[in-house]
């Protein structure tokens, strides 16, 4: 039973869903300003001298919303869908004008903690006085609007180099203090100093690289049909051997070289990155393969660092002192028990219900390990302390550069062992659980044994990442566990994609690389998070990455008749007989 | 076919009934222990039962909001915590003008009747909102979404009002009439107490006559049985199910207030761990039923509040209280392995997860 989800041409008369647009657009714009993200990005210039990061959220709001509103309105004539495109950005202009000439009279700072000095600043785009501030904002507004809603217009093959342009100028310009940080040190340097003389990039860099990356998608189509038949001949059956070692004699010298290049910041933030895909793989088996909702997921990682400390720790109750690459094949097999004996109660339950129960399960284990009960075992709140770093032959692993390695080690291990559960039997009998639990059952599949499985498997996973976190930490405490975690890795795995793996590796990038990587995001994160998961599920719910099954379920929906008019009988013909 | 899925869960079941029963020997020789060395006297006893009852009465509040989304969609509205989060949070700030302006302390009744109208509206705009834009457009699909988009709305909610009005903790001012405590057959009973059971019980008695008696409450109660039916009977089911939304959300914004009066601090994430009880209470008493919510979250407040002195204190377990937290969230496990359908509970129809 798909739904349709279609853009029904609407009965509402345009002005009526432009002033609805506008209204809505306004608030979500005041909402962005008052929650500060306008004012933390303030500081960070995009381009240097010339905006803001914070201003271009600005520019970009009325720039949304005219495309969108130029997008939508495909049945009115020209004039009228940038007329209303700029309508919606002025209306939405206006709202946040007059917010700005009340909040500068009235003083709300004591309620909305935001609307401070520093918000007027940005929002007057510069101006003095709050009233030619208010009215600069409109104009900004309205022009980003009418660029907007005339964007929409052309077809995509002129829209996308504009975007593609706008958005490398946009990434770039965030992790400018970064990424001049790596050039500087290397042959790199000119570009460097051209790119990012002083904050963000320089006018001229942001130039250049609009236009680089404008053309370099303009050709890209062509460069995709010119190595069209490399790549066939790389990808048809005899050759995946040869596919294989390709990519091992490129990935592996690159992931040698990874942590010197990218130096101890980055590699501490890529180690963090590996630590939650080890985490992510774990909970793709239990969520994605299998379909069971586990919030609980951090017990699991919390009883992997608290074994690995415990062993390992010469100052902890047990102070057997075992060696790293002893305790954690311990902690993956503690771990992994433990994912059993929290798997058994919940067996008959489903969805909503497993949801919450796990998530009971994770809370119980918190308190638990934060009390004074076990605080003669655990630590309590001051948990455990000098977890000694891996060593191997003498060499001691300790900065996160070595750990690094063993972290991608455990990674590829665990990527292994996903790829092939997902192609065997057990994997099959997953996903046939997943959709139909009690058709699964009737078909012959013994419910117990594979969600147990499940559970086991992804609790072991879980357990191998916490006990690299503790060793990579060196001490480890009870309120580092918390709900938060098992969210973090649940919208990884939604964002990256259901059950596919290498979306774990993408939502992992995206989840907790960037917002590492961008600083003045960090107080936004959770924010982010929450938005992130709503929207995917209502964008794209099979994540940016889709297993090839979860897309045809879920966005079943989306195929409809205006895409089928776009295929042409040519390009059927060549479809098929390509 | 249902012989050999006994056969299979046969082990299983035999380690699920072990964890039960081994919690509740745990339970039986605490409570024995506690009792016989006369750790409390009878008054300590019977003040811990009020202030169980006071918190119940909020849990259960928040409960008929669960319960009532739970019995129209059958879906957990997860980011219900945050509902009564926010009505609690606004109405801080009229709370704090009441006082500044001294209305708070001069007509103390007018004054805590338009901070509770304040909290309820509130909690209906951000019910509402959240069922427009995250829940309605996915009503159709497979039953993991929706849970999804709801922890997604939770934490947005709880980070917004973080983000818009600061980290800080906010601090209801005290209203002087509530101060102190009556002594009722003995026993001390704080005023600000009373005021919570009786408000709850009201309010309570007030959504009972709505669903019962009205017409809205007969369409909410059309739409829980049979949705496609009551649209057949010309019910706006859409209408229907925004406002039972609504309706919950007002009792949270209600309790919230409550809540406020007990425990005066208010933060951005003092939703959560009170809505994770009230879900308890309302799977305890049976969800989808209404009476049962009421029932189950007294329950589960006296539970909770009795529980770490009557089961810890006995067996000398260092710091009971931390543990009142474990004691709510095992009941809920407890519930849910052993009788999902609650004490007052209706048969769950076994929905597809």
């Amino acid at each position: 039973m798909a739904t349709l989800t279609a853009t029904r041409h609407s009965t509402i008369s345009p002005w009526r869903s432009t002033a609805q647009r506008g209204v809505v657009l306004g608030l979500v714009v005041l909402f962005i300003a008052l929650v500060g993200l306008v004012g933390a990005f303030a500081k960070k210039d995009l381009v240097y001298e010339v905006i803001s990061v914070g201003q271009f959220l600005l520019l970009i709001s009325g720039f949304i919303g005219g495309y969108i509103t130029g997008q939508r309105s495909e049945h009115l004539g020209i004039a009228a869908r940038v007329l209303h495109g700029t309508m919606v950005a002025v209306i939405s202009g206006v709202i946040v004008a007059l917010f700005l000439l009340l909040a500068t009279t009235v003083d709300f700072r004591d309620i909305l903690v935001n609307s401070n000095r520093d918000l007027f600043a940005v929002l007057q785009f510069k101006q003095e006085a709050p009233l030619s501030g208010a009215i600069v904002l409109v104009v900004v507004f309205a022009v980003t609007g009418l660029a907007g809603s005339l964007l929409s217009l052309p077809p995509q093959r002129w829209r996308a180099p504009i975007m593609t342009g706008l958005l490398v100028v946009l990434l770039i310009g965030l992790l400018a203090d970064l990424l001049d940080v790596l050039l500087v040190s290397g042959p790199f340097k000119p570009l460097a100093e051209f790119l990012f003389p002083r904050k963000g990039i320089s006018v001229p860099g942001a130039l250049a690289l609009f236009v680089v990356s404008a053309i370099v998608s303009t050709i890209w189509p062509f460069f995709g049909q010119v190595t069209t038949p490399a790549r066939k001949w790389i990808n048809s059956p005899g050759r995946k051997p040869v596919k294989f070692t390709l990519i091992v004699a490129v990935l592996v010298p690159l992931i040698i070289v990874l942590p010197w290049v990218l130096q101890l910041y980055l590699s501490d933030v890529m180690t963090n990155v590996g630590i939650y895909i080890l985490m992510g793989l774990g909970l793709n088996i239990v969520v994605g393969f299998a379909g069971l909702l586990d919030l609980g997921y951090v017990a699991f990682f919390a009883i992997g660092a608290y074994v690995m400390g415990l062993l390992t720790s010469p100052d902890s109750s047990l102070a057997l002192s075992l060696t790293f690459w002893e305790a954690l094949p311990i902690s993956m097999v503690v771990a992994g028990t433990f994912g059993v004996l929290l798997g058994i109660p919940v067996l008959r339950m489903r969805g909503d219900y497993l949801a919450i129960v796990t998530l009971g399960f994770g809370e119980i284990i918190r308190i638990l390990a934060t009390s004074e009960v076990l605080l003669p075992v655990i630590g309590g709140p001051q948990g455990i302390l000098g977890i000694p770093k891996p060593a191997l032959f003498g060499l001691v692993f300790k900065d996160a550069q070595y750990i690094f390695y063993i972290v991608v080690v455990c990674a590829l291990i665990a990527l292994y062992v996903s790829w092939r559960l997902s192609d065997s039997r057990i994997g099959r009998a997953w996903v046939a659980i997943r959709e139909d639990e009690d058709v699964a059952e009737a078909m012959g599949i013994n419910l117990v044994s594979y969600k147990l499985l499940a559970f086991a498997i992804g609790a072991t996973f879980s357990g191998m990442a916490g006990g690299i976190f503790a060793a990579k930490l060196g001490s480890i405490f009870p309120h580092s566990f918390n709900l938060l975690i098992s969210i973090n890795v649940l919208s990884l795995i939604i964002v990256g994609g259901m059950g596919s793996l290498p979306g774990v590796f993408i939502g992992a990038l995206v989840l907790v690389g960037l917002p590492e990587l961008l600083r003045e995001f960090a107080e936004y994160r959770l924010l982010m998070y929450g938005a992130a998961l709503v929207g995917m599920m209502l964008i794209k719910p099979e994540g940016f990455v889709p297993a090839q099954q979860r897309k045809r379920e879920l966005a079943q929906e989306d195929v409809f008749p205006e895409e089928l008019e776009e295929i042409s009988a040519p390009a059927v013909a060549e479809e098929v007989a390509s | 076919m249902r012989q050999r899925l006994a056969g299979q869960l046969a082990f299983t079941n035999f380690v699920v009934w072990g964890i039960g029963a081994a919690v509740l020997v745990f339970v039986i020789v605490g409570s024995i222990a506690t009792i016989s060395k006369g750790i409390y006297p009878p008054d300590v006893w019977a003040s811990f039962i009020i202030f169980g009852l006071a918190q119940g009465s909020v849990y259960a509040l928040i409960a008929l909001g669960y319960t009532l989304v739970y019995g129209v969609l059958f879906m957990i509205n997860f980011a219900h915590g945050e509902v009564f989060m926010g009505g609690m949070y606004i109405a801080f700030y009229v709370a704090r003008a009441f006082e500044e302006s001294g209305l708070l302390d001069a007509n103390p009744f007018l004054a805590l009747l338009i901070i509770t109208i304040v909290a309820m509206v509130s909690s209906m705009v951000i019910a509402f909102l959240v069922e427009r834009i995250a829940y309605r457009p996915l009503r159709r699909a497979p039953r993991l979404i929706p849970l999804i988009t709801a922890i997604g709305a939770s934490f947005f909610l709880q980070n917004a009002f973080r983000g818009l009005f600061g980290p800080s903790t906010k601090v209801y001012p005290d209203v002087d009439i509530l101060k102190g405590n009556w002594v009722l057959f003995g026993v001390r009973i704080l005023k600000t107490q009373v005021l919570v059971i009786v408000a709850a019980v009201v309010i309570m008695i007030g959504l009972y006559l709505l669903v019962q008696y009205t017409k809205v409450g007969r369409a909410m109660r059309a739409v829980a049985e049979d949705k496609d039916a009551a649209a057949l009977m010309g019910i706006n089911v859409d209408r229907v199910i925004v406002i039972t939304f609504v309706v919950g959300a007002a009792m949270a914004g209600a309790a919230g207030v409550l809540y406020a009066l007990l425990f005066k601090q208010v933060t951005h994430t003092v939703g959560f761990i009170p809505g994770l009880k009230a879900f308890t209470a309302a799977v305890l008493g049976g969800i989808g039923n209404i009476p049962g919510a009421m029932v189950g979250g007294l329950f589960l407040g006296i539970f909770e509040s009795v529980g770490p002195a009557l089961f810890f204190a006995g067996l000398n377990i260092p710091a009971p209280n931390q543990l009142k937290d474990v004691i709510a969230f095992t009941m809920l496990v407890m519930v849910l392995i052993f009788r999902p359908t609650g004490i007052l509970g209706e048969a769950l129809s076994e929905k597809k997860a």
